[in-house]
């Protein structure tokens, strides 16, 4: 099965819980006064899930004509793109957000950098890690000094 | 008016409020840059340093240069790194980031700036001729007519739906109208589709789900299959514009000046709606080889929302001058430093405070030409940016998009959230679902409920559309534009 199918298939099971939940539990804990208006907080999402039902069915089942088109990277073929770098990258991504508050913003922000490059096969450390620590130090003196917005610069056991 | 016009430009012109007009400019393009701080926090941080000043004029001008400033800043991340770092330039990023992933950096960048400046500029002048009569005619607008409004913004997705993605481009508008019914809304006043979660009772973001769908894709598309933005490296931060090109776009820019401004002088509409508003349009009266550039790097596509957005930003100045109304968040913050200042905006600051009216609309002509001028020469060194090595280039794009996210919520699970819809936005690419109709439904998704539901409360059904013409009419405009391409390309077939 096409990969637009099986992402139709995971839509339309997000419709249908969705639709679920609005036409049979929303309603129930609704005041009385509501109850008496024209449209409900459930109406708008029921109209919606009827429509997205309606379309992921359609491409599930391929009813509407069209040629199938390849973009710009062939998903088939994933192993034959630097796929490892791309998933590598997602993953220092996810570190990132875990660390960012209990590493502070310094020590992540220069590790995302350097090791997001090295990842991409990077291995000028003496542009790299200047290059990190520059742009991490510019980025925090704008957000923290001088537009006002907490960052915390260093890791949790080293004060605010 | 002549004469207040001459008290305005005596004000502007005085070298203290030249100099502040530029730094205005200047911090409000490079701030506004940053993927997550868009006008309206950009002049909220310079607020105090405006009161500072003591000065009514000078501090109005600051912040109309800052405004302007951060628009066309934020325009910068939309066409150079796909990263729309407010509502407003996400239509930008449709055309122009195709563009600059053709080469055409410099150009696009060029494009926006004219188109910006015209537009602000010509927004200017209908201020000046129409604001005391406009503003009793924005009045007569009302939930229904912005609910009718949201639907002709929503027909903007027709651009994307080509032959044989037009379920795809539905289920995507649907999906982004589902996203945006999660959370508590402003009607109901309940929680919906949150599961108990606390961190959905607010929604989802919307520099969250814009950097999800947007930069981060395309940051990760980069990494697979390498391909340096800057390899057209001779062509990137060429700035010309042909003369056909100019043409092309000229019309455009009447066009879209003019409607971008009378949506912006309605309350609550503003420079979103325009800029969605004026990508339809223009897509649906282009001539069919022209519609099929929309979405893939068209000028028109381009020119026509960095109009609209600008004009509609100008706009948005007749409520909150003439009747003291703020039409958008900008404007509502905009109206908070002109109290602080001791300046009571309404029907009589045109009378009591001619030279800080004038001045105000002056400074717009001044802001948006000293914009013109101190960036077209820095155009060619902006647009450099795509030129820096992929290995360096990439990581930065993934910070700035997580910064993005990070700085509007400041909480760390926004984070894992945008990695989340991020996969889900990289999948949805693969399998070729156009992402831009989930942003636009989105965006529009909340205000279209509440317009809609408010005007069903209002007139106890949907007896409405019949009842108001101009409903009526906005809502046979929306089905024009989405039907009459559809069968022109039935007819074409």
């Amino acid at each position: 099965m096409a990969l637009d199918r099986w992402i139709a298939l995971v839509l339309l099971g997000i419709c249908i819980v969705y639709g679920y939940t609005a036409w049979f539990t929303m309603d129930g804990s609704l005041a009385p006064f509501m109850r008496r208006n024209p449209i409900w907080p459930s109406t708008f999402p029921k109209v919606l899930s009827i429509i997205g039902i309606v379309a992921s069915l359609v491409i599930l089942l391929g009813l509407e004509k069209g040629e199938e088109k390849i973009g710009d990277i062939d998903h088939r073929r994933l192993g034959d793109y630097f796929i490892g770098q791309a998933l590598f990258l997602l993953g220092l991504m996810v570190v990132y957000a875990l660390c960012l508050r209990p590493l502070g913003f310094v020590f992540s922000t220069s590790a995302f950098l350097i090791i997001g490059s090295f990842i991409l096969g990077e291995r000028k450390w003496h542009v790299m890690v200047p290059v990190a620590l520059i742009a991490t130090g510019a980025v925090w003196y704008l957000v923290q000094e001088v537009l006002g917005i907490f960052l915390r610069p260093l890791p949790f056991f080293m004060g605010v | 008016m002549l004469e207040g016009i001459l008290i305005g430009l005596q004000t502007a012109l005085s070298l203290q409020n030249l100099l502040v007009v530029i730094g205005g400019c200047l911090i409000g393009t490079f701030i506004g840059m940053l993927p997550g701080l868009g006008p309206m926090s950009i002049i909220a941080i310079m607020i105090p340093v405006a009161i500072t000043m003591g000065d009514p004029s000078a501090a109005l001008i600051l912040l109309a240069g800052v405004y302007y400033g951060a628009i066309f800043g934020g325009s910068t991340s939309s066409i150079l790194l796909n990263a729309p770092g407010v509502a407003g330039t996400v239509a930008s990023s449709f055309d122009g980031y195709p563009m600059a992933r053709q080469g055409k950096a410099g150009k696009a960048l060029t494009i926006a700036a004219i188109s910006s400046f015209a537009g602000g500029t010509i927004g200017a002048i209908l201020l000046m001729i129409f604001a005391p009569m406009l503003s009793s005619v924005a009045l007569l607008f009302h939930s229904a007519e912005y609910f009718a409004l949201m639907v002709v913004g929503l027909s903007a997705i027709a651009a994307f739906a080509g032959p044989g993605q037009v379920t795809k481009a539905v289920m995507m508008t649907v999906l982004g109208l589902i996203m945006a019914t999660v959370g508590e809304g402003a009607l109901f006043n309940m929680p919906r589709f949150t599961a108990g979660i606390m961190d959905l009772q607010s929604g989802f973001g919307f520099i969250t789900l814009a950097m999800a769908m947007f930069a981060l894709p395309e940051a990760v598309f980069l990494v697979l299959k390498p391909k340096n933005l800057g390899d057209d490296g001779g062509e990137i931060k060429d700035l010309r514009i042909t003369r056909a090109e100019a043409r092309a776009i000229a019309p455009v820019i009447g066009r879209q000046s003019i409607q971008g401004f009378f949506i912006g002088v309605l309350p609550g509409a503003g420079a979103t709606i325009a800029s969605f508003l004026g990508y339809a349009v223009e897509r649906n009266i282009a001539p069919k080889d022209e519609q099929d550039e929309f979405g893939k790097g068209s000028i028109k596509g381009l020119a026509a929302p960095e109009t609209a957005n600008n004009a509609a930003c100008t706009g948005s100045f007749v409520p909150l001058l003439t009747l003291g109304i703020p039409g958008s968040g900008t404007t509502a913050i905009l109206l908070g430093a002109l109290i602080a200042l001791n300046v009571t905006p309404g029907p009589r600051l045109m009378v009591d405070e001619p030279q800080i009216f004038w001045a105000v609309i002056m400074s717009m002509f001044i802001g948006n030409l000293v914009l013109l001028i101190l960036n077209l020469p820095l155009i060619p060194y902006i647009a450099k940016l795509l030129a820096i090595p992929r290995n360096y280039l990439i990581p930065f794009i993934l910070f700035f998009t997580l910064m993005g996210a990070y700085i509007g919520q400041n909480n760390a699970t926004e984070l894992l959230i945008l990695v989340g819809f991020g996969v889900c936005g990289i999948a949805l690419k693969f399998a070729n679902f156009p992402l831009p109709p989930l942003l636009i439904g989105f965006i529009l998704g909340g205000m279209m409920e509440d317009n809609f539901s408010r005007s069903m409360q209002l007139y106890g059904g949907v007896s409405f559309i019949l009842e108001r013409p101009m409903t009526l009419g906005l809502l046979v405009v929306a089905a024009g534009l989405i039907i009459l391409p559809i069968l022109r390309a039935r007819k074409a077939r």
